[in-house]
C-alpha cells in the first residue's frame, strides 16, 4: 500500500487514561483504552472497525480527531503527520479530518438554524468569503438531499435521518479528505440507515472520500466497508478485506462475533436448531485498566491453550489482506 | 404547540419517513416558542402584570404625585386616608405615599443591580470552572465556597460597614454575597453541556475556548441561569430591605426596607407606616417569583413539548 494523497496512516497508537496515583493506593490505575492499534486506509476506501462496547473502538476515532490527548504512536493523513500538529496548525489542518457522531439529537446545537450549522466549520477556520460560503451552505444541502429553505429550521424540526444528513453536510462542507463517521447509524432505524448508508456511498464515489466507519453492527459494516478491523479491549485482533473476514473468519473472537449475528432463521445462534456449528462466547471482557498478560482474549476464547496467558500474540499476515493476531494460526 | 403554527397552504400530515417534508412555515426559533409558552401562563402573566403595575407605580408615581418624599408634610401617624393623604404619614410626618413611590424605584433598581452583579460574576465563575474542570475547577469552587459559607447578611453588614453606606456599597454588597448560587448553577450546567457532542463538533472544527464557552455552550446553559437571576432580584430586594432595617443602608435614599426600618419603633402604634412597605416588598418579590417560575416551565423543553 503506498500512501496516496488522503491516505490514513495509524501506527502503534496508544491512549491511555488516568495514570493519578490515588491516595490510598501505589499503584496507579491506567486505563488502556486504545493500546498499539496500526491500520491504514487507501485514498478513497472505507476501512470499518468493530467490537464491543469498550473495545476502544470510538476512543481510537477521538484520537485520530486529535480529540483526546495521543500517549504515543502517530497518526497521518497523506503527508500531515496529524499526531504531531499544535496550535494554530493542528487548526488549519482539521478541516482535512472531520467527523460524523451517533447522536443526531445531541450533535447539533439546539439554538443554531440549520444553515449555520453546517456553516459553523467554515466560519471557524476562516474558509472562503461570506458569499462563498452561502453558496458553498447551499451546495451542502442539495449534495445531502435537503431543500435549500431547511436551513432557517432549528434542529428539533428535523427527523433523526434528516438530521444525520445535517451532521453530514457539517463535515462535508471543508471539503475534507478523511471522515471519521462513530456510528453514524445506529441511532436511526433500519429503512432510514440504509438511505444515510447510500447517501454516504455515493459521495464517496463523488468525492474521492475515505472513510473511516466506526460501528457495532456487522451488517452495516459489511454493507459498506472494504476492509474491516476487529478491535477487542484496544487491540485489533484481526483485519481483512470484507469479504476474507465474513467468509473466513480465523481469530475466535471474530469468529464469535459473526456468529452472534442473528439470522431469521435461526434467531441468535445458541438458539437456533444449530448452535453445535457456533462458537458463543460468554463473559465480559477484562477491565481495560492492567489488562493481562498474554492474550487478552485468552479469558473467554474457547481454544485457548496455555501458550496464550503466557504471550502476547504477534499480527501474523495471512495474506496482503488478511491478518490476525493468534497464536492458533503459528502451527 | 400545534395550537401556536401558523396555517400552511401545504396540509399534508407531517410524514415521518426521512424524505418527509418538514413543514417549512414552522420557523419559530426556540427562543420564541419559549415566549409564547411564558404569555400562555396564567400565574407567569399575572406576576408580569403584577410587576409592570408597581413599576409604573414607582416610575411614573413622581409625574403624578410631586411631593418630596423627605419634606415634613403633616402631623406624625395620620392614618391612611386621613387629611387627604392615602397611605398616611410616617413618623416624622412626611408623605408615606411619597416615599413608597420614591422607595420603590430604589428597591427596584438596587434588586436589579445586584442581580446582574451577581449573575455577571457567578457566570463567569461557574463557566470557567465548569468548562476547564481539573484544577481551574478545584480552586474556583473552593473560593465559591468560601463565600458560599459566610453568613450572608453578616458579610454584607461587614461590607456596608467597611466602605460606608451608600447606594452603591449597598447594591455591591449584595451582589458579592449572593453570586455563589449562579456559580454553582451555570458550572453545573457547563459540566453536562461540554460533554455533548454539537461541543465535541465545534471542537473538531478548531474552535477556540473562548468560542465553546460564550457562543456554544453558554447559550444552551442559559435557562436555569435565567431562572436562578429572576429569584435573585426577588431576594436582592428582600437583602437590601434587611440592612435597611438594621439601619446600614444609605440615609440619604429612600427605600421600601428605609421606611420599614425608621418606623419599626413606632409599629404598636402606626403599624401601617410598617404595613405598608412590607405588602409591597410581597407583592414585588411575589411578582418575581411568579415570572421566575413561568420561565422555569417555559424554559425547560420537556414542559414544552407537552404544551
Amino acid at each position: 500500500m503506498t500512501t496516496s494523497r488522503g491516505a490514513l496512516k495509524v501506527t502503534d497508537l496508544k491512549v491511555h487514561f488516568g495514570g493519578k496515583r490515588s491516595l490510598f493506593s501505589k499503584k496507579a490505575s491506567v486505563v488502556h483504552a486504545v493500546d498499539g492499534v496500526s491500520f491504514q486506509i487507501p485514498k478513497g476506501k472505507t476501512l470499518g472497525i468493530v467490537g464491543e462496547s469498550g473495545s476502544g473502538k470510538s476512543t481510537t476515532a477521538l484520537a485520530i480527531m486529535r480529540l483526546v490527548e495521543i500517549t504515543s504512536g502517530s497518526v497521518s493523513l497523506g503527508d500531515t503527520a496529524i499526531s504531531e500538529l499544535e496550535g494554530d496548525a493542528l487548526r488549519s489542518a482539521r478541516r482535512k479530518f472531520q467527523v460524523i457522531f451517533q447522536d443526531p439529537y445531541s450533535s447539533l446545537n439546539p439554538r443554531l438554524r440549520a444553515g449555520a450549522i453546517v456553516r459553523e466549520p467554515l466560519d471557524l477556520m476562516n474558509i472562503g468569503t461570506p458569499q462563498e460560503r452561502k453558496n458553498r451552505v447551499d451546495e451542502l444541502f442539495s449534495q445531502v438531499g435537503l431543500r435549500p429553505e431547511q436551513q432557517a429550521l432549528f434542529p428539533h424540526q428535523f427527523s433523526g435521518g434528516q438530521r444525520q444528513r445535517l451532521g453530514f453536510a457539517r463535515a462535508l462542507s471543508t471539503m475534507p479528505d478523511l471522515i471519521i463517521c462513530d456510528e453514524p447509524v445506529s441511532a436511526l432505524d433500519v429503512a432510514i440507515q440504509a438511505q444515510i448508508l447510500n447517501l454516504m456511498t455515493r459521495l464517496q464515489q463523488e468525492l474521492g472520500l475515505t472513510y473511516l466507519f466506526i460501528s457495532h453492527d456487522l451488517g452495516v459494516v459489511q454493507h459498506v466497508c472494504d476492509e474491516v478491523a476487529v478491535m477487542y479491549l484496544g487491540q485489533i485482533v484481526e483485519q481483512a478485506d470484507r469479504v476474507n473476514l465474513f467468509s473466513n473468519p480465523q481469530h475466535p473472537y471474530t469468529q464469535a462475533l459473526l456468529a452472534a449475528v442473528p439470522t431469521i432463521r435461526n434467531g441468535v445462534a445458541g438458539r437456533g436448531r444449530n448452535r453445535k456449528s457456533k462458537a458463543l462466547i460468554t463473559g465480559d471482557p477484562p477491565s481495560p485498566i492492567n489488562p493481562p498478560d498474554g492474550c487478552r482474549f485468552a479469558g473467554r476464547c474457547p481454544k485457548f491453550q496455555s501458550i496464550c496467558r503466557r504471550v502476547t500474540p504477534q499480527m501474523i499476515v495471512l495474506d496482503e489482506n488478511h491478518q490476525v493476531a493468534c497464536h492458533l494460526l503459528n502451527g | 404547540m400545534s395550537n401556536l403554527d401558523t396555517p400552511t397552504p401545504n396540509s399534508s400530515p407531517p410524514s415521518t419517513t426521512d424524505q418527509g417534508e418538514v413543514d417549512s412555515t414552522k420557523t419559530l426559533s426556540p427562543m420564541k416558542e419559549m415566549a409564547f409558552m411564558f404569555l400562555r401562563n396564567y400565574e407567569a402573566m399575572f406576576g408580569l402584570i403584577l410587576l409592570l403595575g408597581i413599576a409604573a407605580f414607582t416610575f411614573l408615581g413622581p409625574l403624578l404625585y410631586p411631593t418630596d418624599p423627605f419634606e415634613m408634610v403633616w402631623a406624625p401617624f395620620t392614618y391612611p386616608g386621613e387629611e387627604g393623604f392615602l397611605f398616611g404619614t410616617d413618623y416624622l410626618g412626611r408623605d408615606l405615599l411619597a416615599e413608597m413611590i420614591a422607595g420603590g424605584r430604589v428597591s427596584i433598581a438596587i434588586g436589579l443591580s445586584a442581580a446582574a452583579i451577581s449573575v455577571v460574576i457567578g457566570v463567569f465563575v461557574g463557566a470557567l470552572a465548569g468548562y476547564y474542570g481539573g484544577i481551574v475547577e478545584e480552586a474556583l469552587m473552593r473560593f465559591t465556597e468560601f463565600f458560599q459559607v459566610l453568613p450572608t447578611l453578616l458579610f454584607s453588614m461587614v461590607i456596608v460597614a467597611l466602605f460606608g453606606a451608600s447606594l452603591w456599597t449597598v447594591t455591591f454588597a449584595i451582589g458579592i454575597v449572593s453570586w455563589p448560587a449562579v456559580a454553582r448553577v451555570t458550572r453545573s450546567e457547563f459540566l453536562r453541556i461540554r460533554e455533548l457532542e454539537y461541543v465535541t463538533a465545534a471542537r473538531s472544527s478548531s474552535a477556540r475556548d473562548g468560542y465553546l464557552i460564550f457562543r456554544v455552550i453558554l447559550p444552551n446553559a442559559l435557562p436555569p441561569i435565567i431562572v436562578q437571576a429572576n429569584l435573585m432580584v426577588g431576594s436582592a430586594i428582600l437583602f437590601e430591605a434587611a440592612l435597611s432595617f438594621l439601619g446600614l443602608s444609605d440615609p440619604n435614599v429612600m427605600s421600601w426596607g428605609q421606611i420599614i426600618g425608621s418606623n419599626r419603633t413606632y409599629i404598636l402604634d402606626a403599624g401601617f407606616a410598617v404595613a405598608i412597605p412590607g405588602f409591597a416588598i410581597f407583592l414585588t418579590v411575589l411578582s418575581i417569583s411568579l415570572i421566575g417560575d413561568g420561565l422555569n416551565d417555559a424554559l425547560n423543553p420537556k414542559l414544552r413539548q407537552r404544551g
